[in-house]
């Protein structure tokens, strides 16, 4: 029996404390030239797809902009277009906002961006909750969470109306008999919701593959139930075994009810990654690496982010203080809000009373994902665990470093993965479908 | 002095019935690509790409069904990014409408075609006037293009009320855009290790706009770009345009028909602003053969060619000549619509630019890396920086 296939794609580590800028091989986050190399190397490494994220507001803590974290990025379908031209397989995934832009003009631009790759564009639909990040947009305000999700699946269902206008054949351009266009090829569109109404036509032909890949990274109730609806991929926090395993089994069994098969959703969580010459090694570097995302002043703020409070005067390197959080407001903007702050710092807490952690100590412990620890074979040994365990499909590698940070993986690991019979040689297909195994 | 050539570049030609001769792939990248390398072999400043926010049509407004014609573009600010890196010294400048759009989201799409260029980014700033393009977004009524015509004095669209808002709009969306380019100070990013502090977040600044059609906050989430302004461009037929395009824009184009009228247009824009660069659209056929592949392409199309712009038929001695009567009306430089392609370009490129040359008229090599050092410009100080 074959088994089962991983896939793996490449997060450019883009603006948070993931990304350890002080280390002196960190180059800039914002030069074409660091996103050429990742991408590059994530093809070398047969990768199916490379994946930016987007920040449409610079994130706030006590009413400033944080400054301790790489901050500063591109439009996301902008960089992927130019990394169209110097790559040739890989897939090139942007997550771009259905709560701030309209469908008709993303759409046109996702369709763009299939048609300049050849059929590698992927969109991953986030959606936005709150009026802080609204005050950089003509639509402002926000939508509450159940909304939210509704104008992002008639976006989608409109995006698709607008994707499927054109027939397939619809550009005959044959200079003898003067037809650019077939007698009908382009549709009318009429489209009348809640969220939307459209009418008109479309600007371009169909893509190559139709309609750029879905990606949908998001865990409440309505996220799941909009992936197994709606998406290709799931870009989800379960990295972890047994609440992969979970994460897993729930999303898959939803998608039959939307007349889906398994094999159609490819889940695969963000997870980290250190790598040794001995398990001694790895585990020094992963230690390491979390000590450089989690300075001094970064434990405070996250410190701050839950408490709601300023906590500038206590030491990181010293115990919790007895102080209650503040739970009127909070004083974090432009993060993923903390839905219960008042159980998130009891559990802090005892956490920390506990294992008897420091700040520093605790945050950085809590604030770990999934990270394959190990030697190049322990790495490969757990990624293919994972996948023919049914806790995922195959992982995002989130580098802490760019340039780069995906060099050991692709020149290592991969290797290990394609021995083993679970990762690609090279690639079989030329669109971002056809590495998924979507068709 | 030389004069500044740039070309237009859409679909296969400004002739409609163009695509026939040379049946040109016009949704694949690598056609883009031998075009805009074409261009830089010739050395122009740079190339405009065309867009809207729907399909092209023969009517003022609405979509007619004619299946003789190209129709479908693409986003031009993709296209313009995707033709970067092959690339090196040559101006990119993508069409982005003012009208619909989120001006955050084109202020960043350009500032990072200026990143992924290095410097060599511009933008056309355009309104959307047409209500199929407004039905495309459901947000807002505009009357039909066609009832504006019809009014009263009509014919000249932009003295409209309606118009006259949207390039009203587009002024506060070409300023929201400035503001973010400048929101970054250039030495933002500090990356000191002593103090944990990657950003110096006192050079981050908050724009603050409000204005009539929406606000912005800021400050934008992508850094300076390399010409800390990449350069802003309109094109302008009539008083409400060469306001906007004055106010706002860093190159106008206009439409004269003959030097006289050349020479009134730039009295007109000069009377509104010392700064900015005027430049002259024209459409072009060149070759012995100009006029009669014209016609010929005007059988085809069942129509005689007609067009905002002047157009011209004639040798590349011919066009420099023209241009260079222009020139001394006070037009800086040139943005040149191939009739057809790859054919017109490849004259301009090449016959054309070395006529000019030979007259003392045009560059021998580029002489600058960005955009804005090939047009002469220099690079702007952000507004919100300290003199110190």
């Amino acid at each position: 029996m074959t088994r089962k296939q991983v896939h793996l794609a490449a997060h450019f580590p883009g603006v948070n404390n993931t990304t350890v800028w002080a280390d002196p091989r960190s180059g800039s986050q914002i030069d074409f030239a660091s996103f050429v190399d990742l991408a590059r190397t994530a093809e070398r490494g047969k990768f199916d797809f490379f994946f930016l994220a987007e920040g449409l507001r610079l994130r706030e803590l006590k009413g400033r902009i944080h400054d301790l974290d790489v901050v500063g990025r591109p439009e996301a379908l902008t960089v992927l277009s130019a990394l169209a031209a110097v790559t040739d397989r890989l897939g090139l995934a942007g997550t771009v906002n259905a709560t701030f832009n309209e469908p008709y003009e993303l759409a046109r631009r996702l369709s763009t961006l299939d048609h300049l790759s050849e059929g590698r564009a992927a969109w991953n639909v986030v959606t936005t909750s709150d009026a802080f990040t609204g005050e950089n947009f003509r639509r402002g305000g926000f939508l509450d969470r159940a909304d939210r999700y509704k104008r992002a699946a008639e976006f989608l269902r409109l995006a698709r109306e607008l994707w499927d206008s054109w027939q397939p054949d619809a550009i005959a351009a044959d200079p003898e008999t003067g037809t650019f266009v077939r007698p009908g090829g382009i549709g009318t569109v009429e489209h009348s919701g809640e969220h939307f109404t459209v009418q008109g036509r479309f600007t371009l032909p169909h893509s190559p593959q139709g309609r750029p890949v879905i990606i949908q990274a998001g865990d409440s109730g309505e996220g799941r139930e909009f992936a197994a609806a709606h998406a290709d991929v799931i870009f989800t926090p379960h990295g972890r075994l047994e609440d992969g395993q979970r994460f897993y089994a729930d999303v898959k069994r939803r998608l039959a009810k939307y007349g889906r098969e398994p094999h159609q959703l490819k889940i695969m969580p963000g997870v980290t990654f250190a790598l040794g010459d001995t398990e001694e090694e790895a585990a020094e570097n992963a230690a390491h690496i979390r000590r450089q995302q989690v300075g001094p002043l970064t434990a405070i703020a996250f410190l701050e982010q839950v408490w709601g409070r300023d906590m500038s005067a206590y030491d990181p390197e010293g115990p919790l203080p007895d102080v209650e959080p503040d739970l009127s407001e909070g004083v974090s903007q432009g993060r993923v809000p903390i839905k219960d702050r008042a159980a998130m710092a009891a559990k802090w807490r005892a956490l920390a009373e506990e294992k008897g952690l420091t700040i520093r100590e605790l945050v950085i412990e809590v604030t770990g994902r999934q990270t394959f620890i190990g030697t190049s074979e322990a790495v490969a040994r757990l990624i293919d665990e994972h996948v023919q365990a049914d806790a995922a499909d195959g992982f995002i590698l989130v580098p802490h470093l760019t340039p780069g940070g995906l060099d050991e993986f692709a020149d290592r690991v991969v290797p290990l993965l394609q021995e083993r019979g679970v990762f690609r040689a090279d690639y079989t297909g030329t669109t971002l479908r056809d590495h998924l195994e979507l068709a | 002095m030389t004069l500044h050539l740039a070309v237009a570049l859409d679909a296969a030609g400004w002739h409609p019935a163009a695509w026939r001769e040379s049946s040109p792939a016009v949704f694949s990248a690598g056609y883009w690509a031998a075009l805009v390398a074409e261009a830089e072999r010739g050395l122009l400043d740079f190339v405009t790409i065309e867009d809207a926010l729907g399909p092209q049509s023969t009517l003022p407004d609405g979509f007619d069904d004619r299946t003789d014609q190209v129709r479908g573009r693409f986003d031009a600010v993709l296209l313009a990014a995707r033709l970067a890196p092959p690339t090196t010294r040559i101006g990119l400048v993508p069409t982005a409408t003012t009208t619909h759009t989120e001006p955050f989201h084109v202020a960043i799409g350009i500032a990072t075609l200026d990143h992924v260029s290095g410097g060599r980014a511009g933008w056309r700033a355009q309104v959307s006037p047409r209500a199929a393009e407004a039905r495309h977004f459901g947000r807002r009524e505009f009357p039909p293009v066609d009832q504006i015509l019809n009014r009263p004095g009509g014919v000249d669209l932009s003295t409209d009320p309606h118009v006259r808002d949207l390039f009203a709009e587009a002024a506060d969306a070409v300023e929201v855009a400035r503001r973010l380019w400048d929101s970054w100070e250039d030495d933002a990013e500090i990356r000191d290790v002593a103090t944990g502090r990657f950003i110096d977040r006192d050079k981050l600044h908050y724009i603050d706009f409000a204005g009539r059609f929406f606000s912005v906050k800021g400050p934008s989430i992508t850094p300076r770009p390399p010409q800390g302004q990449p350069v802003v461009t309109a094109l302008a037929h009539a008083r409400p345009p060469y306001e906007f395009a004055a106010g706002g824009a860093d190159v106008v184009y206009v439409t004269p028909h003959s030097a006289e009228q050349a020479r009134a247009i730039v009295e007109e824009v000069r009377g509104l602003s010392g700064d900015v660069k005027i430049f002259a659209d024209l459409l072009v056929f060149l070759g012995e053969d100009a006029a009669r592949r014209k016609a010929r392409l005007d059988e085809r199309d069942g129509a005689e060619l007609v067009s905002d712009a002047a157009i011209f038929t004639g040798t590349a001695g011919e066009l420099a000549d023209v241009l260079l009567e222009w020139r001394r009306a006070g037009i800086q430089g040139f943005r040149l619509r191939p009739g057809a392609l790859p054919y017109d370009l490849t004259q301009i490129a090449r016959g054309l630019t070395a006529e000019l040359r030979g007259r003392g008229a045009f560059r021998h090599a580029y002489e600058a890396a960005t955009l804005r050092g090939l047009l002469g410009l220099p690079r702007p100080v952000s507004r919100y920086a300290e003199v110190s």
